[in-house]
């Protein structure tokens, strides 16, 4: 029997992908994205407009009578989701600096009070007093609205993971991209509420 | 103007500010509706003002100085053709000339073969090897430069440097007309079309002096 010690080989399968761009391949993923979601809600919004502007009403009466939106209730909730963001930028800053206590705590009340938000949206959505089927107003309402439950659905599975993650001993100062890309996707979310609940709520 | 979302803390800074647009909108729009409609028009101005704004700041021709001019930059490509005596000639020469800053880059791959037959470890490794040996003799006689692996594509590898580096002049260097595949390719005339910079050419004719 012989030992090859200078056959040793350190590296199998296909060579490295060659990054041809300078950003960050996971950054420019979630770039891409958060594109292709801005796209997505611009949609939405493009129907919610056209919707507004037909209605036999406009621009003075909405939502066409007698139906209301839950405007303080929405409130509450926008109040809920922009303070998940200070916890989350809290849990990232923590763990920047080591310190995993600060890091968990940020991220647990994040995802308690972004699962808050979901859950208060289900009961608006219960006590709204009208359904999709009752105009197109109901539907452009349930679809931006529901689009946007749908996009913190997932951030909230992302916390779930990071926290999950993070309660097993992963991340550090120098290793918290896993914390920070979730980060990005739930500022995106508060962004793009803070543009519905205006829009829809307010104006 | 770079990406709000480039990171966690820029994405929570474009929150706040978002909350505090929306929020000025919602104000005036609920004491006039045409104010809030100008409100909305005023803050969209002033987002495309800070971008041109920042544009400006971020181009270095409009860079302020005071003292002594600064280095110019200038983007070296080359493959196979680094190290050449010709190409080290040209960089002596605009090393001479003014004050200079370079940045050697050089494309891994430059043959289908190797391409298809996913040999670029190797070819990475020898371009390594190239790279090391000309920025050491740059080095040696007192010539600022940097030196990185480019993409195997020439022309992507000039745009990733071009982007990051911004050189004020580029040189790329290559075989003699028929035996070079950049030339083939049209690389130099691509880049001369596609960069608004001057591109310089270099003709190495390292094959004939292995021979000779």
């Amino acid at each position: 029997m012989s030992t090859h010690v200078g056959a040793v080989h350190e590296h199998h399968g296909p060579p490295a992908a060659h990054q041809s761009s300078r950003v960050d391949a996971r950054t420019l993923g979630i770039l891409l994205f958060i594109g292709s979601e801005i796209m997505l809600f611009g949609s939405f919004f493009a129907a919610y407009f056209f919707v507004r502007v037909v209605n036999p009403g406009a621009p003075d009466t909405w939502p066409p009578e007698p139906y209301e939106f839950p405007v303080f209730v929405a409130g509450v909730n926008t109040c809920i989701l922009v303070t998940s963001s200070f916890t989350m930028h809290w849990a990232l800053q923590s763990i920047k600096r080591g310190q995993r206590v600060g890091f968990l705590a940020g991220m647990v009340l994040t995802f308690l009070m972004g699962l808050a938000f979901l859950l208060t949206q289900v009961v608006e959505y219960l006590h709204v007093g009208f359904n999709t089927g009752d105009g197109a107003f109901a539907s452009v309402f349930f679809g931006l609205t529901g689009l946007h439950g749908a996009h913190v659905a997932v951030g909230l599975t992302l916390l779930a993971m990071v926290i999950v993650r993070g309660f097993r001993g992963h991340y550090s100062p120098a290793h918290h991209h896993g914390v920070e890309l979730p980060g990005i996707y739930w500022h995106f979310v508060d962004v793009m509420w803070i543009v519905v609940y205006t829009t829809v709520y307010l104006l | 103007m770079e990406s709000p979302f480039r990171s966690e803390a820029a994405a929570f800074r474009f929150l706040l500010v978002t909350i505090g647009a929306f929020a000025l909108i919602v104000v005036t729009s609920w004491i006039s509706a045409l104010l809030g409609f100008v409100t909305f028009l005023a803050l969209s101005a002033a987002a495309v003002w800070m971008y041109v704004g920042q544009r400006r700041r971020e181009s270095p021709g409009n860079a302020d100085h005071t003292g002594e001019p600064a280095a110019a930059r200038i983007l070296v490509v080359a493959d196979e053709t680094l190290g050449s005596d010709e190409l080290m000639s040209a960089i002596s020469t605009l090393a001479l000339t003014q004050p200079a800053r370079f940045l050697v880059v050089c494309p891994a791959v430059d043959t289908r073969r190797k391409t298809s037959t996913s040999a670029e470890d190797a070819a990475r490794a020898e371009a390594r090897k190239r790279l090391d040996a000309t920025l050491a003799r740059l080095a040696s006689v007192g010539v600022e430069a940097h030196g990185e692996l480019g993409d195997s594509d020439p022309l992507q590898a000039i745009d990733d440097a071009v982007r990051t580096f911004q050189p004020d002049e580029i040189v790329i260097s290559t075989h003699p007309p028929g035996r070079s595949s950049w030339l083939e390719g049209g690389v130099v005339d691509a880049a001369s079309a596609r960069f608004d910079v001057p591109v310089t050419h270099v003709v190495a004719d390292v094959d004939a002096r292995s021979r000779g």
